[in-house]
């Protein structure tokens, strides 16, 4: 089992001690300007207990994750390291894991990744040598045994606190807690939904994933997220992949007038937030605001969650 | 109609593997008997489940449908792109080869809830190579440094749900 040398990380210990944590995703730089991760960074590091750094998400180009966990690392902020399957086979990710613990980075959130085709690179190859559970599978085989997945062994083994990602909104509905039972029986040790904008649907994924049991073994953190315009709303369902928005909500962003829209998204974010954070299970949420980090520290404060926890 | 169709897999499946079975110690690498068997997989499998010849066959785990035609080549189940009409979020014509492996796996009482078992990594040196000679020759991925146990995998069936 997880050698009890290691410590816990901040955002573990959030979970643990039963608090309701908070993480933000940063929108990484198109630049190769350190200055321009710790804008973002500064906004959300004092509302939320970590910082995810997305592995070019939606497959299109950014500054790496693991150098913007590096950056991060380095001025003593707490990130979550997204892997993707996507971009790199299983020597890279290993060594890349190895790097990152060796960095500080202390969170993985280990996921499938979007298709090359989603991104504005369409015509790169694809890897995914492996999926998200094997990536998870192999993460915690070289913290918890000390070797790589082909056995040679590790000197020191990387200390993480491993997450997944999770889709209750995307068919086929019956199996997603299934699947979730897999990937805790992978390693997973917290999880981070897909947006979550139909709330009925997320209780009964809720419903289910208590009866396997499963939300004693893992920490869940509801995706959310502010919608900037009925336009972006429409470009979100329609371009992301995976990403649900019910009629309901687009029709609701529709009637508002256009420069009252913003406001209005914050608000079906805050009431999203106010029904999930009490649904039994639910240890958190995860906030996704594509471009508009400085809403973030509005909505984390206007919900109540202020002031976090103190980092050790 | 479905029920039955899946059932009667299944019961092929275990008669190939009973078939085989007794001669499976003619099963060596590179042996005549070994093209001949990918000549069987290539043609066979390839005209029923579109077999892309990976060499680590799993299909009778994931619904009988070959999970290597995912365009992520996912071993464990659907990725969260996958669209409301349950079609592929790569190829917006094709189903997702993970919701009709679920609903195929709901109907196979025998080998349905091996959709739980965690799949290791698939070996790419096995491609093109002959499946039944991988799995009677013990190459199989799931002994590859004690990836899952037995055990592990038992207790994941037991969460195995058809409504």
């Amino acid at each position: 089992m997880r050698n009890t040398n290691f410590t816990e990380t901040q955002f573990e210990r959030v979970l643990k001690s039963g608090r309701f944590a908070i993480t933000a995703e940063l929108n990484p730089p198109d630049s190769a300007d350190p200055e321009e991760v710790y804008r973002a960074a500064l906004i959300l590091a004092g509302v939320c207990d970590g910082i995810n750094a997305v592995d070019a998400s939606g497959a299109n180009c950014h500054m790496s994750s693991l150098s913007i966990c590096a950056l991060l690392t380095k001025v003593g902020y707490e990130p979550v390291y997204q892997i993707s399957c996507r971009d790199r086979n299983r020597i890279a990710i290993q060594g890349d894991i190895l790097g990152a613990a060796a960095l500080g980075v202390r969170n993985l959130l280990c996921i499938t990744g979007d298709d090359v085709s989603a991104g504005d690179h369409p015509g790169a190859k694809a890897v995914f040598d492996f999926d998200s559970i094997q990536l998870l599978r192999t993460a915690r085989k070289m913290r918890d045994e000390s070797m790589y997945l082909s056995g040679r062994k590790i000197t020191k083994s990387p200390d993480l606190f491993l997450g997944a990602a999770a889709n209750p909104f995307a068919p086929p509905y019956d199996w997603r807690p299934q699947r979730l039972a897999k990937k805790v029986a992978a390693g997973a040790q917290f999880i981070q939904t897909q947006y979550c904008f139909d709330v009925d649907k997320f209780k009964e994924y809720m419903r289910q994933v208590r009866d396997l049991g499963l939300h004693d073994l893992v920490y869940i953190l509801v995706g959310v997220g502010p919608l900037r315009s009925h336009r972006a709303a429409e470009f979100m369902r329609s371009k992301v992949p995976g990403v649900v928005i019910p009629d309901k909500i687009v029709e609701r962003l529709k009637k508002t007038p256009k420069k009252e829209q913003q406001k209005e998204g914050k608000l079906i974010c805050m009431e999203i937030i106010d029904e999930v954070k009490d649904i039994e299970g639910v240890s958190g949420i995860h906030i996704m605001a594509y471009r508009q980090e400085e809403l973030v520290s509005e909505i984390v404060l206007e919900s109540g969650f202020l002031p976090r926890p103190i980092k050790k | 109609m479905k029920n039955f169709f899946m059932i009667f897999q299944e019961f092929l499946y275990d008669i190939a593997h009973n078939f085989l079975k007794p001669f499976s110690g003619l099963f060596k690498k590179n042996s005549v008997v070994e093209k001949i068997l990918i000549g069987l997989e290539k043609v066979g499998k390839g005209a029923v489940y579109n077999c892309q010849m990976c060499g680590e066959c799993i299909l009778h785990s994931t619904g009988m449908v070959c999970s290597m035609n995912c365009p992520k080549t996912l071993r464990n189940g659907p990725c969260g792109g996958v669209r409301l009409n349950g079609n592929c979020e790569v190829k917006p014509e094709m189903k997702c080869v993970w919701v009709r492996a679920f609903e195929n796996a709901t109907q196979m009482p025998k080998y349905g809830s091996e959709m739980m078992w965690i799949q290791a990594p698939v070996d790419r040196t096995m491609k093109d190579s002959s499946a039944w000679v991988n799995i009677y020759q013990e190459v199989d991925p799931k002994k590859m440094s004690n990836w899952q146990t037995e055990e592990d995998n038992l207790r994941l069936q037991e969460m195995w749900r058809v409504e």
